[in-house]
């Protein structure tokens, strides 16, 4: 049914429309949102048949997550930003264990300084925790991605973290068409976990295991995420052959026949850059997107063979790898290796920045017209001064005092925002 | 089977599960149906107090739970050594997740069953005194406050054994550990520190808290079948001498657990929703210094000739003369 | 495309009708979109929230730099944030208050742009009336159909019962009712003025 709905509240929809049997979760803005319309639904009996645990951290909401999955419930959570670093622990515990369970991440930069706002950083620091990441680029790929990602899981037994840009995407209104139960429910059959603890079949789940046989479980894990990349797009046909609706897949291609220029990028800034991409067409100028919506595990040959058309690539991430570079970029590199495409990284939306259609433009005109060094990272829409300004002050003594507070006291401008 | 009348002292405190007994009034491990859920084969050293305090606890909760039972298990000693790939010693389901989570993970098994209408199994978690106290700390009073339908057990080493015996904050006084040595002008773990869980885990209004040792057998497992039969959170803190740590003698195990409760060290009580309900009286009291003398961890106490350290002594004296008057432990009825 | 940006303070609802308008463009088989400035949303803080509506599906993600529609819900924010910044010469602009603009300082600032498409509603007595309580969110909308045509009066009031159950659904009803009758009744008078 097509309905004008929050972000948030299609996406606890979506998650009720799995019948999850265990939701554990801590709030943190911007997520929260989702996990109190899943609580109001498990109290009024809405969604039926669930547990809704009110833990202490979010240490504790994945903690929790591993008991009731081990358990053979399906289960999930969600978190975004600090709170996705306060599970770090239990992530690579439950991908390690073979945990099949589904966590939204709402996602937001990571402080210090705090930030609530909108960027990948989150993420992206977990992107080797084994699980598996996908990202949406609206409130109606959230919805469908959600679904997939239960059978993704379910199906190879590995925890999966849909991706979704707070408050962007989670307190964006918009129009949203959600499934029935009954479609979600021939999509996603009952959870029959690949290991249990049941007393009837007592097993250990969990053992210490030395130098003898560490690298071949951690081989498996790597296999299983390979295995993802058949098992996503199978499960993206099925999904439409279902829902009638085209989502999920590994890579997106927009305007990529005959693109000169391709711009790569995650979640829902690809709105806002195939605008561009189509302003830059009407101008003449060759140019196409391609939406990585499966970031781990990372499909290396997908992305070699939309990009390999292309002269240029420009990847716009909202995170980078401080002291080292861009994340995508790194790994869109990596694809490309051996051809002679260009690969211009831009790390563009930090902390909340708005990416506009002006910036983007000018970017890309940058780029077309050769005046941006594909070796160096760029910092779309830096204020290079304000920035040199703060190094002058740093420069003339050492207790020059905090650089944030410093930088915010030269703008004038005074930081606010519901932690 | 002829059964041997024994004197009416002897089958309670002090004697040890013996097979001598009437049936009924064994313990689980001295019985022919014993679920064994610990099994032989394990690599706990020689008179793991440990060891032998999860054997019990966990083969009481079986026979009370008819077998249908979950274990969760923090990481620590416990862990390491009853599964050393690919073996485990382990005979019911049993899940170790991470050393901070376990009641977590506990109440996430609870949630789980509960969801699929299987309350009849029922959830024990586990954890040394480092994933109880210190870093499951914040998991556990989560579970607590929630009142999830888990039984933590604390096996109270009083240390983080598994990483070489360092200091734990249910390390007492004086002891040395390797990051609390006896060097410096206040040898061994400092005064004044510490926290005390099962009050803590009292405070809660939980409906069942109890400590006990490993060495008084039947009161552990009859603790443990009182704990099966209340629905919530409830919280065992056992204390488990550690040989290896304590620098006490293997075969001492369970005389060094009795001294402990005999000296007022270590109280032994019983409480449900916040109050305490039952205390186990001291039998025949004992001073501290007889407990302390069995331990290397104490030597410097008593160590440079005849001089020692008697301050010390007397004030741990003190700390146990202040767990016997807040507890009543002397006195009335045995 | 048309976009609208809603200046507020928190608590007077300035995101939840940003999100009715959409529902009520949605309600008239139209794509909208409406999202809020995130994180100030404490009591008395500036807020801001936007809506674009559109006959084919909306992509951009980016704030609303350049409205074509401005409401301003608390006219005291008038001199402490650039209300106007990027409002198109023909754009639209109602401001909430019983005042006119000369009185609050800023008919110049008003007179940049179509005295046709400018109106002032007292939302914040409407609704107090109506409603009892001086939110004025609902009737502010009310008010907005009847100055762009943007949605239609019945599209609004369904959005608000969406949201408001039982007296308050209907308070803010008759408060948007009241205050889309102000509008057009005072385009006259401003259509007179033109002249
Ligand atoms: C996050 C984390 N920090 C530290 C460790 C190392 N570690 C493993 S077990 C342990 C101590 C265990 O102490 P306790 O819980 O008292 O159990 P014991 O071994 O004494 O039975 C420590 C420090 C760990 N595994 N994880
Ligand atoms: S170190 Fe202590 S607790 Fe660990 S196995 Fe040895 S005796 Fe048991
Ligand atoms: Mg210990």
């Amino acid at each position: 049914m097509l309905r004008q709905i929050e972000g948030s509240q299609a996406v606890a929809t979506a998650v009720q429309l799995c019948r999850p049997e265990v939701i554990s979760a801590y709030p943190i803005s911007p997520q929260t949102h989702i996990v109190e319309a899943l609580s109001d639904r498990v109290r009024t009996g809405e969604l039926a048949g669930c547990e809704y645990l009110m833990v202490e951290s979010e240490f504790g909401a994945l903690s929790a997550c591993i008991g009731s999955s081990g358990a053979g419930a399906r289960s999930y959570t969600a978190t975004s930003s600090q709170g996705l670093l306060f599970m770090a622990e239990a992530l690579f515990n439950a991908s390690g264990l073979g945990l099949p369970i589904v966590m939204t991440v709402a996602n937001r930069a990571i402080g210090a300084p705090i930030n609530i706002w909108n960027d990948h950083s989150d993420s992206m620091s977990m992107r080797d925790s084994g699980w598996i990441q996908l990202f949406a680029r609206s409130n109606q790929e959230a919805v469908e991605l959600h679904i997939q990602a239960f059978r993704l899981a379910e199906t190879l037994s590995v925890p999966v973290m849909v991706c979704m840009d707070g408050f962007v995407l989670t307190h964006a209104f918009e129009a949203v068409d959600l499934p029935s139960q009954e479609q979600v429910d021939a999509f996603l059959p009952p959870f029959v976990p690949q290991q249990s603890l049941d007393p009837r079949d007592p097993v250990t789940i969990g053992a210490m295991v030395g130098p003898e046989a560490f690298a071949e479980v951690k081989y498996l894990m790597h296999a299983k995420q390979v295995a993802a990349l058949d098992e996503i797009p199978r499960i993206s046909e099925d999904f439409a052959a279902t829902f009638g609706r085209d989502s999920g897949g590994l890579v997106r291609p927009y305007r990529l026949d005959d693109a000169e220029t391709v711009v790569v990028a995650l979640g829902s800034v690809l709105g806002t850059v195939e605008e561009v991409v189509d302003a830059m067409r009407e101008e003449g100028v060759r140019f196409g997107a391609l939406a990585i919506s499966c970031f781990r595990p990372w499909p290396l040959e997908e992305v070699r063979e939309a990009l390999s058309g292309a002269k240029r690539v420009v990847v716009v991430e909202k995170a980078f790898a401080v002291g080292a570079g861009g994340i995508v970029g790194q790994n869109t590199r990596l694809a490309l290796s051996g051809l002679p495409t260009e690969v211009y990284n831009v790390v563009a939306g930090l902390g909340g920045r708005p990416i506009t259609q002006a910036s983007l433009h000018g970017l890309f005109a940058d780029v077309v017209e050769a005046r941006l060094d594909p070796r160096r990272l760029h910092f779309l829409d830096l204020d290079v001064a304000l920035v040199e300004r703060e190094l002058a002050r740093a420069g003339q003594g050492r207790r020059s005092g905090p650089h944030a507070e410093n930088m915010l006291r030269d703008l004038g401008v005074v930081a606010s925002g519901s932690v | 089977m002829a059964f041997q009348e024994i004197k009416l002292y002897q089958v309670g405190t002090s004697v040890v599960g013996n097979r001598l007994l009437d049936p009924e009034h064994r313990t689980a491990q001295a019985r022919m149906g014993r679920s064994n859920t610990l099994t032989s084969g394990h690599r706990a050293c020689q008179g793991c107090g440990e060891a032998l305090g999860a054997r019990y606890v966990l083969d009481a909760a079986m026979r009370a739970t008819g077998g249908n039972m979950v274990a969760v298990n923090s990481t620590g000693c416990l862990e390491v050594f009853s599964t050393p790939y690919p073996e485990s010693s382990w005979q019911l389901p049993w899940l170790h997740s991470l050393f901070g989570n376990g009641p977590a993970v506990a109440a996430g098994v609870a949630a789980a069953l509960k969801a699929k209408g299987r309350e009849d199994i029922r959830v024990v978690g586990q954890a040394g005194d480092g994933g109880t106290v210190d870093i499951g700390f914040g998991c556990l009073s989560g579970m607590f406050e929630r009142n999830d339908d888990v039984l933590f057990v604390c096996y109270d080493n009083q240390g983080y054994m598994n990483t070489g015996v360092q200091r734990s904050s249910a390390t007492p006084p004086a002891a040395r550990t390797a990051n609390t040595k006896a060097i410096g002008p206040e040898a061994g773990n400092v005064f004044g520190q510490g926290k005390n869980v099962p009050r803590i885990a009292m405070a809660h209004e939980i409906p069942y808290v109890a400590t006990a040792t490993v060495a008084d057998l039947h009161d552990l497992e009859a603790k443990v079948e009182k704990a099966m039969t209340f629905r919530g959170a409830r919280y065992l803190h056992v204390l488990v001498p550690c040989p290896l740590g304590w620098g006490a003698n293997s075969a001492d195990t369970i005389r060094v657990a009795r001294l402990a409760k005999e000296s007022g060290i270590f109280p032994v009580f019983e409480g449900e929703r916040g109050e305490v309900t039952a205390v186990s009286k001291i039998r025949r009291q004992v001073p501290v210094e007889d407990y302390l003398r069995l331990q290397k961890r104490y030597a410097h106490l008593f160590a440079n000739g005849a001089a020692g350290r008697p301050d010390i002594v007397a004030r741990l004296q003190e700390e146990a003369d202040r767990n016997i008057a807040r507890y009543g432990l002397l006195g009335g009825e045995l | 495309m048309f976009a609208v940006r809603i200046h507020g303070r928190g608590g007077q609802g300035a995101v939840t009708a940003a999100e009715m308008l959409s529902v009520a463009a949605f309600d008239e088989g139209r794509h909208a979109q409406a999202f809020p400035t995130f994180g100030s949303e404490r009591t008395g803080a500036p807020v801001v929230s936007f809506c674009r509506i559109d006959d084919r599906p909306i992509r951009l993600r980016e704030p609303i730099s350049h409205p074509d529609a401005l409401i301003v819900q608390d006219p005291t924010l008038l001199h402490q944030v650039n209300l106007f910044a990027g409002l198109k010469p023909d754009g639209f602009l109602l401001v909430n208050t019983s005042r006119s603009l000369a009185d609050l300082g800023i008919a110049e600032l008003a007179g940049a742009f179509d005295v046709r498409r400018v109106a002032t509603v007292p939302a914040t007595e409407l609704a107090r009336e109506h409603l009892g309580r001086p939110l004025p969110n609902a009737a502010l909308l009310g008010g907005f159909a009847a100055l762009t045509g943007e949605v239609s009066l019945t599209a609004v009031t369904k959005a608000i019962l969406d949201r408001f159950a039982g007296a308050v659904g209907a308070g803010n009803v008759k408060a948007a009712e009241a205050a889309f009758d102000h509008v057009l009744a005072s385009a006259g008078a401003r259509a007179a003025e033109v002249r």
